[in-house]
């Protein structure tokens, strides 16, 4: 493993020039921040915040549960409590009474040095959720416009076109029908359902799929297929899942964003949603949105695609021909694991698809995230070497699985697949990265 | 200076607990009437039984991973724990002063027993001073009111220890004793002592979220 210069700490490196933080802030004066944060406090700060702020006994459980104080040097800066000390606990004891130098630098923090994967909250005595506090600050980094460039652009596109990669909605029906022939050059009668009323799946992803790995469609078209299953797609917006405001902090389009998907799922009188192998879109469909909308639960049945795989495995509805031959090792995405317990399900999964399985260290619950999530990688460029530097130890633990055997790594998320890929070229790990589907694809009898 | 004494061990005995108690209950409720008024969620996904799987994994000790992880810190913390609640309880000099009072009293510990209990919640506020300022995590999250309070709580222990042992000036070391045993529980719950009257519910609500809407455990 590489670890070329790990000396030069992404910390360190503070105030990272971003245009859109840089413009926002020199827009505020210290009487607009006072009056925003106040406000925001006395709506939407309640008594978690409270409790969380009172319950801290800053005893330092929590620092090396975070991969970004563990790959830093154990900086106690980037502690999380180390985080909320520099952010949160300052605005409530001014009071509010902050100044725009103060905003750009608990911008950075909570957008780019914590990925929201509460894997702290496990470690802390008391549970306080600093992933929620981190969120606070967003939300008041939203209200007062500073948040970096790139993730607000990918806000803007999900209130332009409710969708996450500025696709337009002639460029999504093309791509479904593009995929659709191409599929049929290696099963002829296989069709990508578009619109098809009362169907039993309503199948959603997230907008990167059709600008970018549309193979993926292909893929997911040949496992239903194979499944018989009754699914479709929406043509309207609404078959993106995603969701990168609620990272940006702006809870109304959030709430906007999961209400078209809801409404396309029961336009279609589907009977429950499955959704691709995304982390972040299914925490805002299962665990965001919903409430946003005053829903408690989803209002329809709805699976992650790992649960869907599990299912037609069990109930025999695919066969696998060939077990995947090279050693895997799995990557337990925190937003399905820590946040909806699909560990075993994905084992499960892994066990009837793969020759060899070979677990990282920590595992399940407590996987180390991989510094993508939470919005970081969606904060682009400027901050792409500290959020790499900032996971050495994903970059650790996934060449300990390495001199074990393992050659790939399946990851069934999609921000996870941008972070380990970065991590494994920064690092000359010499790993592969899958999806699920990659393996079932690979491995399934297709007709 | 001893006209004081009496004002201290009878009216600022009732007005400790009075605040303590009092003042826990309504900063609970306060707590619990803003989560109605603006966390509603709170109320919404917190389920019994998984708020006290967590809270169970917390309370014993080793049962969570970050406690496997830190085995010296745990059993320092949780020896301390359990000698600075159970020592005011169950010493003899308190037991006997509610029986004078009142006439009615329970179980109490042996006094050397209550020495080694007391002496173990010194040192262990010694080892939490010298992690504070030589951890460099735990060093950097201090602030002030962090070490006045590990002050706060040694106080009556040890003004306790040294008016039992009738050392010098043991009469102002039992003066200090009641007032600091006082201020203490004034103090429980407007600083960061509230953590033990918060923790119930922080785990709570978290054992919640993660057992009964995420389906994974917290510990
Ligand atoms: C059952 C509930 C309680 C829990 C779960 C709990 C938990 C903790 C934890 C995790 C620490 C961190 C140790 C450190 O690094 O300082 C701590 C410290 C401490 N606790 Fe508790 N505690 C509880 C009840 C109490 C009570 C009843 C008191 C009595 C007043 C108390 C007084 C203290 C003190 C003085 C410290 C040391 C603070 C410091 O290091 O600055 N705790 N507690
Ligand atoms: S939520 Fe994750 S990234 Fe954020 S502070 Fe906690 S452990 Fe670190
Ligand atoms: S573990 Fe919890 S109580 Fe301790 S410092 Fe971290 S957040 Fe605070
Ligand atoms: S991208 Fe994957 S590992 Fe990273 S935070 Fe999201 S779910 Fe977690």
């Amino acid at each position: 493993m590489n670890t070329k210069n790990n000396t030069e700490t992404g910390a360190d490196q503070k105030q990272i020039h971003d245009v859109a933080i840089e413009e926002g802030a020199r827009r505020l004066t210290r009487e607009k921040i006072h009056s925003v944060l106040s406000e925001l406090i006395r709506t939407e700060g309640g008594a978690r915040l409270s409790a969380y702020s009172n319950a801290c006994v800053h005893c330092g459980m929590c620092s090396e549960a975070c991969h970004h104080y563990l790959s830093n040097d154990r900086d106690p800066k980037l502690s999380p409590a180390g985080k909320v000390k520099q952010t949160i606990a300052v605005i409530m004891a001014r009071k509010g009474k902050v100044g725009p130098d103060f905003m750009k630098k608990a911008c950075e923090i909570a957008f780019t040095e914590c990925n929201l994967c509460r894997r702290c909250m496990m470690y802390c005595p008391f549970g306080i959720d600093v992933a929620y506090l981190m969120l606070f600050i967003r939300r008041a980094c939203h209200k007062l416009g500073v948040v970096p460039q790139y993730i607000q652009d990918t806000a803007h596109s999900h209130s332009a076109t409710m969708n996450q990669m500025w696709v337009r909605d002639d460029e999504w029906i093309d791509t479904l029908q593009w995929q659709e022939e191409e599929a049929r050059d290696e099963i002829p009668n296989i069709r990508i359902p578009i619109e098809k009323e009362g169907a039993d799946i309503f199948y959603s992803v997230i907008g990167p799929e059709p600008k970018f790995r549309a193979q993926l469609i292909y893929q997911m078209a040949v496992i239903m297929h194979a499944s018989g299953a009754d699914w479709t797609m929406s043509a309207t917006p609404g078959w993106d899942n995603s969701d990168m405001c609620m990272y940006t902090g702006d809870m109304e389009m959030t709430a906007r964003l999961k209400k078209v998907h809801f409404e396309a799922a029961t336009r279609l009188k589907t009977k429950r949603i499955v959704m691709g192998e995304c982390g972040h879109a299914f925490r805002s469909v299962y665990d965001v949105g919903n409430r946003l909308l005053g829903w408690k639960m989803p209002p329809l049945p709805m699976v992650h695609a790992i649960e869907f795989y599990y299912e037609i495995l069990q109930q025999g509805h695919i066969e696998i021909e060939n077990k995947f031959e090279q050693p895997v090792t799995f990557h337990d995405p925190c937003n399905i694991v820590r946040g909806r317990g699909l560990h075993e399900t994905a084992r499960y999964v892994v066990d009837k698809t793969c020759k060899t399985f070979i677990e990282l260290e920590p595992n399940r619950e407590h996987n180390f995230c991989c510094g993508a999530g939470g919005g970081v990688i969606n904060c682009g460029p400027p901050f792409k070497n500290k959020r790499v530097k900032s996971n050495r130890i994903k970059a650790e633990q996934l060449a300990s699985a390495k001199s074990k055997g393992a050659e790939v790594v399946i990851a069934p998320c999609h921000n996870c697949h941008g972070g380990l890929e970065d991590i494994i070229n920064h690092y000359e790990l010499g790993m592969e990265i899958k999806f699920l589907a990659d393996i079932l694809y690979e491995c399934m009898k297709k007709e | 200076m001893h006209e004081i004494y009496p004002l201290a061990s009878g009216f600022l005995v009732w007005v400790a607990f009075g605040v303590f108690i009092g003042g826990t209950v309504l900063r609970l409720v306060l707590l619990a009437l803003k989560a109605r008024r603006k966390d509603p969620v709170i109320y919404q996904y917190f389920s019994f039984y998984y708020a006290a799987r967590s809270i169970i994994h917390w309370i014993f000790p080793f049962a969570s991973k970050g406690m496997r992880d830190h085995p010296v810190f745990t059993i320092i913390a949780f020896v301390f724990h359990i000698c600075l609640i159970l020592t005011p309880i169950f010493v003899a000099a308190h037991v006997i002063l509610i029986m004078e009072s009142w006439q009615t009293g329970w179980w109490y510990l042996p006094n050397a027993a209550a020495d080694i209990m007391t002496i173990i919640v010194v040192l262990c506020l010694l080892f939490f001073l010298a992690r504070r300022i030589l951890q460099k995590d735990v060093r950097y999250l201090s602030t002030a009111g962090d070490y006045v309070l590990l002050l706060l709580v040694a106080a009556p222990f040890i003004t306790g220890f040294w008016t039992y042992h009738q050392w010098y000036g043991f009469e102002t070391a039992g003066l200090l004793h009641m007032l600091s045993g006082e201020l203490m529980l004034i103090c429980l719950p407007f600083t960061r002592l509230f953590h033990m009257a918060l923790f119930p519910f922080t785990r709570g609500y978290s054992g919640s979220e993660f057992g009964a809407v995420k389906g994974a455990r917290d510990w």
